[in-house]
């Protein structure tokens, strides 16, 4: 889950793919904007109770109900899109600078660095993921930036695997070997040739990575790892709201479907920039 | 071959103590101190020191690796500081809930995937096609969590067809314990009624299990098949003018099988943190519930004994299927 690259928009007929990259853009634009300006846009605010109104069916008032407090499921919704996305984007950057620097490095200078690294890779690779970092999350106290910190982390060995298999298949290619030639240290070598070349493939995997970043955090947040409520957090909503969904289905519903069209957009754009970049894959 | 195997194993007891060292420091990462907690707000600094010394707290980091690591092999996993049971037994008496749940699942998402996936490359684009494909983005894109949440709506609350938690019915006696899977127990006992209670019961949570999983089954068996079926060896098959269901089922996704396989084992890390959330879901008396029990207790020792559980039980399955990919297709032997 933590690295998966499924690829959904191989399961699309090939008429329909511009059009779903091109919706996955628009929601990931509309997520982005309701994370910057939900205390804008949205109708209440995520903590506004109203114990005359608690547990409504969507009504012309609440257009997602609801819950249990009294609040509005759909502002809650819009706010939460700033701690998801925030966590995805917190997890993932870890991830790209920690992996791609480590990565490219080690495909660099391959020898017995590369091979100490690779060893390394695999041992934390071999591990089931979401099981340590519920672990690692729960050992240094629940909360939404441990739960970051803790995917970010072990999501790090795939990145060095992306940037290091990109790494050494540059480093045999002519412009680097005549810049070693003309005396490039490792540094400059790595900053003005490597690292541009190693960048697409790692940014290909990063955005499928949002995606399943985005599924992580909810989930550790549903079982009470992640953020805490009342936060509005999309899995914490959905974690809270657990207790009462049995004849109030809109408090789990609109935030899952939400984390659905998120991290199915994700995925999406990550295919279409991966058939963009290196349109030798997009034939298959 | 044995090369191939030696190799494997070396890698085997590197990870696995990977995976103790990684244990070990997320666990003097928890925050608080061991002895305080076991002995209460009221211990006196005298008992503190005692209780620290006596488990060992103010050795050398090294030393206490090595007691943890002894004590692992040992299968003392330590004691659940809420109901001060050993960790690793009271951990094991939960397993068969939980195997049961995550073998269903499984089977699920084989006995409908394999043939869906099989289904879409032979007819491709119709609408088979589009429904695996329907399925295989919803299992990519959906929390489990969620999932469970949804059918558990719709198949019970709104239906009434599934029941929503538990194993059996309310005023079911589970039978004699064999296995601990009430399915196969309930089997050997011939006890009909308890069989069918127990059924019931675990159709909605491995139905939510195996949605996950059935999405990559589709795929990985659609691509695979679409890929062998162009293989000349089917051309000469069709050639011979065998029979078109012969052809695809015997030959094609004999080979076609090959990949799915290593699957199976990415698809249980999955399973196991999934098991953790569907339990939750619906109430399932496993590993997983006990765990998020633990958790929300902040019960350290159960928690982390999970975790090595898993992590080893994850690693080894990792292998067992690396070596069936290398007795499966020969070709990977004569290359490696």
């Amino acid at each position: 889950m933590l690295t998966g690259q499924a690829s959904i928009s191989r399961q699309l007929p090939a008429s329909l793919r511009k059009p779903m990259a091109a919706s996955a853009l628009v929601v990931v634009l509309l997520v982005t904007l309701a994370a910057l300006f939900a205390p804008w846009i949205a109708p209440y605010g995520p903590d506004t109770m109203n114990l005359d109104a608690v547990l409504q069916a969507p009504s012309w008032q609440h257009w997602a109900g609801t819950d249990e407090l009294g609040r509005d499921v759909a502002s809650r919704v819009l706010h939460g899109a700033r701690p998801s996305l925030a966590a995805a984007v917190g997890i993932v950057s870890i991830g790209l600078v920690l992996g791609l620097l480590v990565g490219t490095f080690s495909g660099l200078l391959a020898g017995w660095i590369d091979n100490v690294i690779m060893r390394l890779t695999d041992i934390v690779m071999a591990l089931p993921g979401l099981v340590v970092a519920l672990a690692l999350t729960a050992a240094m106290g629940p909360s939404l930036f441990n739960a970051v910190l803790a995917l970010g982390v072990l999501s790090v060995p795939a990145y060095i695997r992306v940037a290091r298999g990109q790494a050494l298949a540059l480093r045999e290619r002519e412009f680097v070997l005549a810049a070693r030639a003309m005396g490039a240290g490792t540094w400059h070598l790595m900053r003005a040739h490597v690292l541009p070349g190693v960048l697409p493939p790692v940014l290909v995997f990063m955005t499928f990575h949002l995606g399943a970043a985005v599924l992580a955090s909810s989930a550790l947040s549903f079982i009470g790892l992640g953020a805490q409520p009342p936060a509005a957090e999309w899995g914490a909503m959905i974690g809270s709201g657990r207790e009462y969904v049995l004849g109030h289905w809109w408090l789990v519903t609109m935030p899952g479907v939400v984390i659905i069209l998120t991290a199915a957009s994700f995925n999406l754009l990550g295919d279409a920039l991966r058939d963009w970049l290196d349109p030798r894959a997009a034939s298959r | 071959m044995t090369k191939i195997v030696l190799r494997r194993l070396a890698m085997l007891v590197l990870v696995i103590f990977g995976v103790s060292v990684i244990c070990f420091v997320i666990s003097r990462l928890i925050p608080g101190d061991p002895a305080q907690m076991m002995l209460g707000p009221r211990a006196t600094p005298q008992a503190i020191a005692e209780m620290r010394s006596r488990l060992g707290l103010d050795q050398p980091v090294t030393t206490q690796y090595i007691q943890y690591m002894s004590d692992l092999l040992r299968g003392d996993f330590g004691v659940s500081i809420i109901t001060r049971q050993p960790v690793l037994g009271e951990l094991w008496s939960y397993i068969p809930a939980t195997l049961e749940l995550m073998l269903m699942a499984m089977v699920l998402s084989i006995v409908v995937g394999v043939p869906l996936g099989v289904l879409t490359a032979l007819r491709r684009d119709t609408w088979v096609d589009n429904l695996g494909r329907g399925l295989a983005i919803l299992g990519i894109s959906a929390p489990t969590f969620w999932l469970g949440l949804m059918l558990m709506l719709l198949l019970y609350a709104e239906l009434g067809w599934l029941p929503g938690s538990g194993r059996l019915d309310i005023g079911v006696t589970p039978p004699p314990h064999v296995t601990g899977l009430y399915l196969i127990d309930a089997a050997i006992a011939g006890d009909g009624l308890a069989w069918r209670s127990a059924f019931n019961h675990l159709l909605l949570p491995a139905i939510t299990l195996a949605l996950a999983s059935v999405g990559t089954v589709v795929r990985l068996v659609r691509g695979s098949m679409i890929e062998v079926l162009s293989e000349d060896y089917i051309r000469t098959a069709r050639a011979y003018g065998l029979a078109p269901w012969r052809i695809h089922f015997v030959y094609a996704l004999k080979n076609a099988l090959i990949p799915f396989v290593t699957v199976l084992g990415l698809e249980l890390a999955s399973l196991l943190f999934g098991s953790v959330v569907v339990e939750s879901v619906f109430a399932w008396p496993g590993v997983g519930n006990h765990v998020l029990g633990a958790i929300l207790n902040l019960d350290f020792p159960v928690i982390m004994g999970f975790t090595v559980l898993a992590s080893v039980v994850y690693v080894l399955a990792n292998l067992l299927v690396d070596l069936a990919y290398l007795m499966l297709d020969p070709r990977i032997q004569i290359s490696a």
